[in-house]
């Protein structure tokens, strides 16, 4: 356990309920493969990536499509700006992590398990590799796995080298493949044609983690915690303005105000829930819950203090997007820069209503109109911020 | 497992799967079933997996695009073509999208209005310059949709300076970035449908460029010049290098003699210029024209491609000896063509260990120009360190192709520009003439007699079949028309990616004076079947040429034709804009329709090619003269070049 380089806060029940390795994955074989998947859908567990596509879903998809070879691909390239949990799992959790992508294999029938590691985590990689020849070694990974006969899977760690938008799944795999990290036309979807045209499922650290949860203790266990809509607990990374940043796991539901008071973060003027493709909720909207029938998240949490200056909080999020769109699609590679200029009008004072609701109109469009989930999100905080503080920012002093 | 992922998937396509046709899962249930889809309140009934935007074509719905190309796979990423379908939050691009179930869909809503104007508004605030001066002026994809939508102002900005600067560096494509939407056709142009792979987006965000290797210029990179990418830019950010201003210049000048060869395939094209329909010949009103614009002469390029198939014939008959009868080592077979100079670059960087199968024999163009600064010099007394020789070209890569530092057989340049047909049609344009209305005029002499042969060599297989009417005539001593029916070789034509035709030689008869120097019988063919191929497109010649690596069926052929653009010269990089299957068709029936109407239909018939050999190339085809101006030699260049 080395959890005191990372400031772990508060330890749920479900990711760190005390889940031994082995245990999902013993209690998986005794199961077919469709009440693996039930079980799963059962569990009511939603992707944790921020999409929250049902997981047992996504599973049977994969394991009805027809293809030679199947694929379980891990997607840890925690690349959320303000996001840092998935870093948590991998650092001190990863047996959970590797016994959820393999029960995934045994459901949709997959030999071979690929974690597509951010770049930055490179740190990671020696113990993580440590870590699979010890499962190896105690006969969790590899052929016959636990004994059984003609399961056989492996898990291979690839780096990738810092784009953002290989967090897509489908630059994801494009990345894999050796190609430039960008998003494919959807459909087909990468549950039936994926990682070398195969069938393949994607799934964010912390949904592998949970659902090698889900298969130890039940899913009725699962979803005694957090809405109906929103089952479980969900790991949220908090920064910025508060007391105490860092990973805590609460159950889905919780509202931001209740979140805030735990973290210290109670004289908030807004946060952003996220990160840089979310939204910035405003103080009096405090009492939304972070679900996914509210707001959906990936887990970032950034807390802005009562002194932050909201259009440099706009500016950072779209000179982020500048940088990071792919660039492949017309909405989002240039559609970002025309916001960031319209900030940089604003701070002038020499940005129009006119333009102002253009600009508006124009996020609109690349929210509806962009190739995939990056260039859809990527205007969600500027249109949060100018809606919600409009007032401060077209009532700042213009600079001589 | 990392070996794997170098492997290309689908077909040895290199394009990753971003920018690859959709196809429908396998094994799924609605594979040749009809599924419903209602448009625009339209019901109909399309085949399982048909966009959305073929869908609408069906039923005449007009929707835009940018980025889509008939020619080439979906790239889905200008997103113009947006449309809205009935329960998805977002709007979905109908290029990209597949009908597996029935939906709804609308094609001008409110929200897709304003998704279209501002995408086109993103455009435009980052593609410099003003349509009044550039080449695509009234040809431009982009001015036209700007058009269609109404735009009257840069509600985003507009550069008013270019952002970097044009590389000209190659004799054949020119590249303006400055122009660029990045709709990517010209990527996918390149590593899809010619499997070159020249270009490639690079960075990513604001920045993203599609650039060569490197950055390097395109004159270091393996562009083979086929100008496919032109072709297909909805902008100018492709064009060919123009030497217009310089032709003009030598028109102007007194004391040159400025000759102009005319070339089957931008007879058949150049109307398209001047909004005709694809298909419409106006060989003898270009030669007017050109007369009109100051050309002192007019020469059709036939008369080479007749001397091309004598001399690329005779060779093959004496590759065909060396290697079948006397086992020589060098003597290596299928002989390839080599008047496409599109293929002969792909063919020297990408198989370089294959260059002793390409013909020695010159292309048309080239032939014609050494042809002219010495036998047509020596006739009528000029020094042809005064006669310019300009040749009009379907072609971009002709271009580089008379720029080959070897093409000074003659002692000066043998050819010293290449016209495409866009730049013809400019110049005729710029005189001031009509040329849909110019009076008919023959071409010059000495060359002016060609024969059908020469003519077809514009389509894809048209070489092939002008070398197997006259190899035939030669070696069987049967006229043609007794094998196939109005001489028309119909195995080696049509727009099959690969042809593959055999031909037994039951007969053989006697040599005839033209080859007596060489053949003292054909014996030795009697009872032989000749196995000839054809391709075009490099994608389809790379099929070819890893077959015969492999040692698969082509390493039996004889004889391949390769043209190294889709349809052939008559689909070359230097032809109108836009291209198509259709129109490529279109220009291919009139180029068939020319060839039958010639009096005199086989290159060994043609007059004043006999004539030349009688007068000129006196120690006949393959001969000492002939070797000399005729033919050539070629650089392997390999795929990582200086």
């Amino acid at each position: 356990m080395n959890s005191h380089v990372i400031n772990v806060k508060t330890r749920g029940p479900i990711l760190f309920g005390g889940v031994t390795a082995g245990e999902g994955l013993k209690k998986a074989l005794a199961m077919s493969r469709s009440e693996i998947i039930s079980e799963v859908r059962a569990s009511g567990l939603k992707g944790r990536g921020g999409a929250g596509f049902p997981t047992g879903v996504k599973w049977n998809l994969a394991a009805a499509a027809l293809g030679q070879r199947k694929f379980v691909v891990c997607n840890a390239d925690e690349g959320e700006p303000g996001t840092f949990k998935d870093r948590v799992l991998l650092s001190d959790y990863a047996d959970l992590v590797f016994e959820g992508m393999t029960i995934a294999g045994l459901a949709i029938g997959a030999r071979q398990g690929i974690v597509y590691l951010r770049g930055e985590y490179r740190y990671l990689l020696a113990p993580l590799e440590a870590n699979l020849a010890r499962r190896r070694e105690e006969g969790l990974l590899g052929s016959a796995i636990l004994g059984r006969q003609g399961f056989d899977f492996d898990v291979e760690i690839r780096l990738g080298s810092g784009a953002y938008v290989c967090g897509e799944e489908t630059a994801l795999i494009e990345s894999l493949e050796g190609h430039r990290g960008e998003p494919r036309n959807r459909p087909p979807f990468p549950v039936d044609t994926g990682y070398l045209g195969q069938p393949t499922i994607v799934n964010n650290v912390e949904t592998l983690a949970l659902a090698a949860s889900v298969l130890a203790k039940g899913a009725e266990w699962f979803k005694a915690i957090g809405t109906d809509k929103s089952t479980g607990s969900k790991l949220f990374s908090v920064s910025g303005d508060c007391q105490s940043p860092g990973v805590y796991e609460f159950p889905m539901g919780i509202t931001i105000a209740q979140l805030l008071k735990v973290v210290g973060g109670e004289e908030a003027k807004a946060v952003q829930v996220g990160g840089a493709s979310g939204h910035c909720v405003p103080a009096k909207q405090f009492e939304r819950t972070l679900a996914f029938e509210d707001i959906p998240t990936g887990g970032s949490i950034i807390v802005f203090g009562p002194g932050r200056d909201m259009l440099k909080v706009a500016r950072n999020f779209m000179e982020f997007f500048v940088e990071e769109s792919c660039g492949q699609c017309t909405p989002c590679r240039y559609g970002n820069v025309a916001l960031l200029e319209g900030v940089e009008m604003i701070e002038k004072g020499r940005c129009s209503m006119t333009h102002l609701n253009e600009l508006k109109a124009l996020g609109e469009t690349m929210q509806i109109s962009s190739k995939c989930g990056l260039g859809q999100s990527s205007s969600n905080a500027f249109l949060s911020i100018v809606t919600h503080f409009e007032n401060e920012i077209l009532g700042r002093p213009v600079p001589a | 497992m990392a070996d794997q992922t170098r492997t290309p998937q689908g077909g040895g396509s290199r394009a990753p799967v971003s920018q690859r046709p959709h196809t429908v899962a396998p094994g799924s249930a609605g594979i040749g079933s009809q599924v419903t889809v209602k448009i625009d309140g339209l019901d109909l009934k399309v085949p399982f997996g048909t966009t959305i935007l073929e869908a609408a074509r069906m039923s005449n719905i007009h929707i835009p695009t940018l980025c889509q190309h008939d020619d080439l796979c979906i790239a889905g990423v200008c997103r113009i073509c947006v449309v809205e379908v009935e329960g998805m939050r977002t709007l979905q691009a109908s290029c990209a999208y597949p009908v597996t179930q029935p939906i709804t869909v609308s094609t001008h809503t409110r929200k897709v209005r304003q998704a279209r104007r501002h995408i086109l508004d993103l455009m435009l605030a980052n593609h410099y310059g003003e349509c009044y001066a550039c080449w695509r002026n009234q040809n431009c994809e982009l001015q036209a949709l700007a058009d269609e939508y109404g735009v009257d102002s840069f509600r985003f900005g507009h550069p008013d300076k270019p952002k970097v600067s044009k590389d000209a560096s190659s004799y054949a494509v020119v590249r303006d970035m400055n122009k660029c939407i990045l709709c990517r056709r010209c990527v996918r142009t390149c590593i899809d449908l010619q499997e070159v792979g020249v270009l490639e987006a690079v960075n990513r965000g604001a920045a993203t460029t599609i650039s060569t290797f490197m950055d390097k210029p395109l004159s270091d990179v393996v562009c083979i010049n086929c100008g496919q990418c032109i072709n297909r830019c909805p902008t100018s950010a492709l064009a060919a290098n123009d030497p217009t201003d310089e032709v003009w210049a030598a028109i102007d000048d007194p004391r040159k003699h400025v000759v102009i060869q005319t070339a089957p395939s931008p007879r058949a094209a150049i109307g398209e210029c001047f909004g005709l329909p694809a298909g419409t010949a106006l060989t003898f009103e270009l030669n007017t024209a050109l007369k009109q614009c100051g050309f002192d002469r007019v020469f059709d390029t036939n008369f080479t491609a007749d001397l091309t198939i004598i001399e690329e014939g005779t060779e093959l008959l004496l590759r065909l000896r060396d290697a079948l009868v006397d086992k020589k080592p060098e003597a290596v077979l299928p002989q390839f063509t080599s008047c496409s100079p599109g293929w002969v670059k792909y063919l020297e960087h990408f198989y370089p260990e294959m260059i002793p199968n390409l013909s020695s024999a010159k292309s048309p163009q080239q032939m014609f120009g050494a042809v002219i600064k010495t036998y047509y010099a020596k006739l009528h007394g000029i020094d042809p360190a005064d006669i310019v020789t300009v040749a009009l070209m379907p072609c971009s890569a002709k271009k580089f192709e008379c720029n080959r530092p070897e093409m000074c057989d003659s002692g000066f340049k043998d050819v010293d520009y290449g016209l495409t047909t866009r730049e013809a049609a400019a110049m005729i344009k710029e005189a001031g003439i009509d040329l849909l209305h110019m009076p008919k005029s023959e071409f010059d002499a000495p060359f002016g007699g060609a024969t059908g042969s020469g003519v077809i060599f514009g389509a894809t297989g048209g070489v092939m079949e002008a070398a197997l009417r006259t190899v035939i005539e030669l070696v069987c001593g049967v006229k043609v028309e007794n094998l196939f029916s109005h001489a028309r070789v119909l195995p080696v034509r049509g727009f099959d990616g690969v042809k593959y035709a055999e031909l037994p030689l039951q007969a053989v008869g006697p040599v005839p004076p033209i080859l007596k120097g060489l053949f003292t019988d054909w014996n030795w063919l009697r009872g032989a079947t000749l196995k000839v191929a054809v391709a075009h497109g490099t994608a389809n010649a790379k099929k070819v040429l890893e077959d015969i690596k492999a040692g698969g069926k082509f390493t039996e052929c004889h004889f391949i034709e390769f043209m190294g653009c889709p349809g052939g010269c008559i689909g070359g990089g230097g032809q109108p804009i836009p291209t198509s299957r259709e129109i490529r068709a279109a220009r291919a029936k009139a180029i068939y329709a020319e060839d039958e109407a010639y009096p005199v239909r086989k290159s060994h018939e043609n007059p004043a090619v006999l004539e030349l050999y009688a007068k000129f190339l006196t120690d006949g085809p393959c001969g000492h003269v002939s070797h000399r101006l005729l033919h050539t030699g070629y650089t392997p260049r390999g795929k990582y070049i200086y």
